[in-house]
């Protein structure tokens, strides 16, 4: 309950990152802001500061002001407010994770339902398409994917994705992860279709759509809802990592990777602006991952595995 | 010359020089700017460890077209004539080397006689004659030089070896006379800049036995006073003294300070910055990151030392391509960009001075003026929002797709992003394309890519106005569908370049009114077609570790590796 009360507070508080950029931090997040000037208390202060000791080389954006209302956790080195761009970035960072874990279990759902329960050639099928997705290692097949369709996008057929759309790291991170859930399902379904009440509908003529449906999906359903959370948080620290690497959300966008990496070059002057992202991340992956061993302790209270991210 | 990893610039307060003046002072005598470095045999012997965080590429001093081993080549190729051997201006002075002295110029700047020194001998101990010098020439060609075809394709000869490279004789272009000594290069035309083309390390003078291909990492033999004895692109190189080396000219290649040279490749710039703030190592050749800045120009004055560059970071836009065909469009962001916003993000004031010319300060032909400013002067004051905003709107370009294509690193990936925030901001929809910083440069430049508009960087290879604006503004060095078409915005405004060839003739017989007319090109091209927006003016920062002494610079080639002080 404290990690589902701890994700709820995150994910609200990024919902609400219009709210506070707009109305108490009158800041844009997404473009540059190089000459500005803040107030604090009774001086205005430039956003990016000159050295004025030694040689006066250098230029460093402002640290945390730690007041609510600018600036609090300091300016990048665009001279944009962090903590804007971290709420902003945490709406990103969560609605990819959520999205694409949505995509990757309902696909992930339907070839295990279809591989465990048909069997045969669809299995095989299925099974060898998973085979090839799990023979990469998952961030260099993400990575792959990233830096070839980045460039030029996706193309396919009536299919026209743009580079640098949300779209594209969406779907990239929801097709690597399809194999991690898709073979469990697959296992549990063709343990599941030996059972006698399955067999009790195949002997009654019920149609196999009818047996998927009303049968088999119910019984999986509680495996798939453990899934989920999991999956967010694997996706989530995926795009991060993709991010990190410059190759999923694009700038000016923001999510917590790309602010992890603007300020990779800070961390001597401006260790903030890496570290709160860094933080985010731990925080909201950590409770995603409880919660997720939440929803199988209470779906399955006997079960000795516990799970981790 | 591109050198990208050049990045950093600095600039000196009165009250630093000072500072810097004085510890050097006490680290020993420091030979005054412009006369030839004295030898002090005490300081004699040591090892200079140098920190680079890649390698530069092939060493061949006939292929390398990098800062980085342009830099190490001083001390260990020469050519018929070089760069003195001097800080200061006068580094920008060409003084005879492998030849006894400067060549006897006849037939209306069309001939230039040479006379080969006697008694030089190269690493291998072997003694330097005219007929490597031939070789050496021909290997020009041989090895497809990347300005094979637009600075010696002027020697008799030289057409017919850009033509056909493996077959290159340059007949009647090269001619050597092995009893007399002496070499005569005949030009097909005139050219005021030949003497500044044989000085840099392309002219290098290689054993006529050097095979005519790129010799990758395998050292050439050379004359200078050391020799490359080992090199590993993935871990470093190493630099002996020559022991056939004696001085023939202080002035052209004096005897240098250290017993071993050596380069170590592989490190973060963070970790070559914390080595060099702990004496384990002497220098290191990468630009100082921004986030380290602070601290080593507080904490580590005295070992900072900081020049200004003739060089340019600019916006090349593509004038062939929507929306930057438009020359309102192109006028538009040059109103846009706040010059002084970017010169913050590459470390303030002091390390860049924004510019509105292509020609940089100090430069043959500059001349200042600022065609786009917020305010009528000749000096850049501000950009112009909305004079921008109008211009985008007049120009019916507004809300097209623009991609900004830059290098991956933290600076060029900042004046990116800055960028596109402008474009966005007068109405465009602009993207930022980070690559690689080896491919960024030769992508850039090739049509097929597509390229609307990027960010760049120029270093001179020699101190004259055409270095900048012909090279790369002129019709004759725009090659579409080619990696090496150094005029990245395709520009060619054929009345200009009839122009810039007019200046090129005039500088022979009328070096001052030949600058005059560059600069007036210069203003032409920014106030008529504006296919750059000149972004600044960059310094170079050199940190040294405590224990180094003798720090001498040149203009030309940068700081002098061959009279550190480690003793």
């Amino acid at each position: 309950m404290a990690a589902f009360g701890l994700l709820v507070v995150v994910v609200t508080a990024c919902l609400l990152a219009p709210v506070y950029a707009h109305h108490i931090a009158h800041e844009n997040p997404f473009t540059s802001n190089l000459n500005g000037t803040i107030r604090l208390g009774n001086k205005t202060v430039n956003v990016l500061q000159a050295n004025t000791q030694g040689l006066g080389l250098g230029v460093t954006p402002i640290g945390p002001t730690w007041h609510f209302s600018t600036y609090f956790l300091g300016a990048d080195s665009q001279g944009r407010d962090v903590f804007a761009r971290l709420l902003y970035g945490g709406r990103t960072s969560l609605f990819i994770g959520f999205i694409s874990a949505v995509i990757c279990c309902v696909i992930a759902s339907v070839l295990g339902l279809a591989s465990g329960y048909f069997g045969g050639a669809v299995d095989w099928l299925i099974s060898r398409i998973f085979d090839i997705v799990w023979a990469f290692p998952i961030y260099l097949l993400a990575i792959s994917l990233s830096v070839v369709l980045l460039t030029s996008g996706l193309n396919i057929a009536f299919i026209h994705i743009q580079a640098g759309s949300l779209v594209l790291p969406i779907l990239i991170i929801a097709a690597v992860f399809v194999p991690y859930v898709g073979r469990p399902i697959r296992g549990l379904v063709m343990s599941l279709k030996e059972r006698e009440f399955i067999q009790a509908a195949i002997g009654a003529g019920a149609s196999d759509f009818h047996i998927l449906r009303k049968e088999i999906l119910p019984n999986v359903m509680p495996s798939i809802i453990v899934f989920f959370p999991l999956m967010v948080a694997f996706n989530m620290l995926t795009e991060s990592a993709l991010s990190f690497l410059s190759i999923g959300v694009q700038p000016p966008a923001a999510s917590w990777g790309t602010i992890i990496n603007d300020g990779l070059d800070l961390l001597y002057t401006r260790p903030w602006v890496a570290m709160a992202p860094g933080i985010m991340i731990v925080i909201t992956a950590g409770a995603l991952n409880v919660l997720g061993d939440g929803f199988r302790d209470a779906f399955d209270p006997k079960a000795k595995l516990r799970g981790s991210i | 010359m591109m050198a990208k990893q050049l990045v950093q610039k600095a600039f000196v307060t009165f009250g630093a020089l000072a500072l810097m003046s004085s510890m050097l002072i006490a680290m020993g005598p420091v030979t005054p700017a412009g006369a030839a470095f004295t030898y002090q045999a005490k300081h004699a012997g040591g090892t200079v460890h140098l920190l680079a965080s890649t390698a530069g590429g092939t060493l061949d001093p006939q292929v390398n077209y990098t800062l980085q081993y342009w830099q190490l080549y001083q001390a260990t190729y020469d050519g018929l004539v070089s760069f003195e051997k001097v800080s200061g201006q006068s580094s920008f002075n060409v003084v005879p080397d492998l030849a006894v002295a400067m060549p006897t110029v006849t037939n209306a700047g069309k001939t230039y006689t040479f006379k080969l020194r006697t008694g030089i001998k190269f690493s291998n101990g072997k003694a330097v004659t005219v007929k490597d010098v031939l070789a050496s020439f021909q290997r020009i060609f041989k090895v497809s030089n990347p300005n094979a075809g637009t600075w010696y394709n002027d020697i008799v000869g030289g057409p017919a070896c850009v033509t056909t490279p493996a077959t290159c004789t340059l007949k009647g272009g090269v001619v050597v006379n092995t009893s007399t000594n002496s070499v005569v290069v005949n030009l097909i035309k005139s050219d005021s800049e030949f003497l500044d083309q044989l000085a840099v390390p392309f002219g290098s003078i290689l054993p006529a036995s050097t095979p005519g291909k790129d010799q990758g990492d395998v050292p050439i033999p050379g004359t200078g006073a050391y020799t490359f004895s080992k090199y590993n692109v993935n871990t470093g190189l190493t630099m002996k003294r020559n022991p056939y080396f004696k001085v023939w000219s202080a002035a052209a290649q004096p005897k240098g300070y250290p017993d071993t040279i050596e380069e170590t490749f592989g490190e973060t710039v963070e970790s070559e910055v914390t080595s060099v703030e702990n004496n384990q190592a002497n220098w290191i050749f990468d630009p100082l990151p921004t986030d380290r800045l602070q601290q080593i120009s507080t904490k580590y004055a005295s070992q900072l030392h900081v020049n200004p560059l003739t060089a340019d970071w600019y916006v090349p836009m593509n004038v062939n391509l929507a929306p930057f065909n438009n020359v309102k469009a192109r006028q538009a962001l040059n109103y846009a960009i706040n010059k002084n916003d970017v010169v913050n993000l590459y470390g303030g004031t002091k390390l860049g001075q924004p510019t509105c010319t292509i020609l940089p300060p100090g430069f043959p032909g500059y001349k200042s003026f600022c065609a786009y400013n917020s305010t009528s002067s000749s000096t850049y004051k501000g950009p112009d929002l909305a004079k921008a905003k109008a211009l985008v709107k007049a120009s019916g370009t507004a809300g097209d797709k623009v991609g900004i294509v830059v290098t991956n690193d933290p600076v060029n990936l900042a004046v990116g992003q800055y960028i596109q925030s402008v474009l966005n901001s007068i109405g465009y929809k602009a993207t930022v394309k980070p690559l690689s910083a080896n491919i960024q440069f030769t992508y850039i430049q090739n049509t097929k890519n597509k390229v609307q508009i990027s960010v760049s960087q120029w270093y001179q290879d020699y101190p004259a106005a055409s270095d900048f604006l012909n090279v790369l503004l002129s019709c004759s060095n725009f090659h579409p569908a080619s990696d090496n078409s150094i005029n990245i915005s395709g520009y060619c405004n054929k009345t200009i370049s009839a122009k810039m060839q007019a200046a090129e003739a005039l500088e022979l017989t009328n070096p001052a009114q030949a600058n005059t007319m560059w600069g007036a090109i210069d203003q032409q091209i920014m106030t008529t077609d504006a296919p750059w927006v000149p972004l600044f003016n960059p310094k170079l920062t050199d940190f040294v570790s405590k224990g180094t002494g003798n720090y001498q610079f040149s203009k030309q080639f940068y700081m002098y590796v061959d009279q550190l002080w480690v003793k």
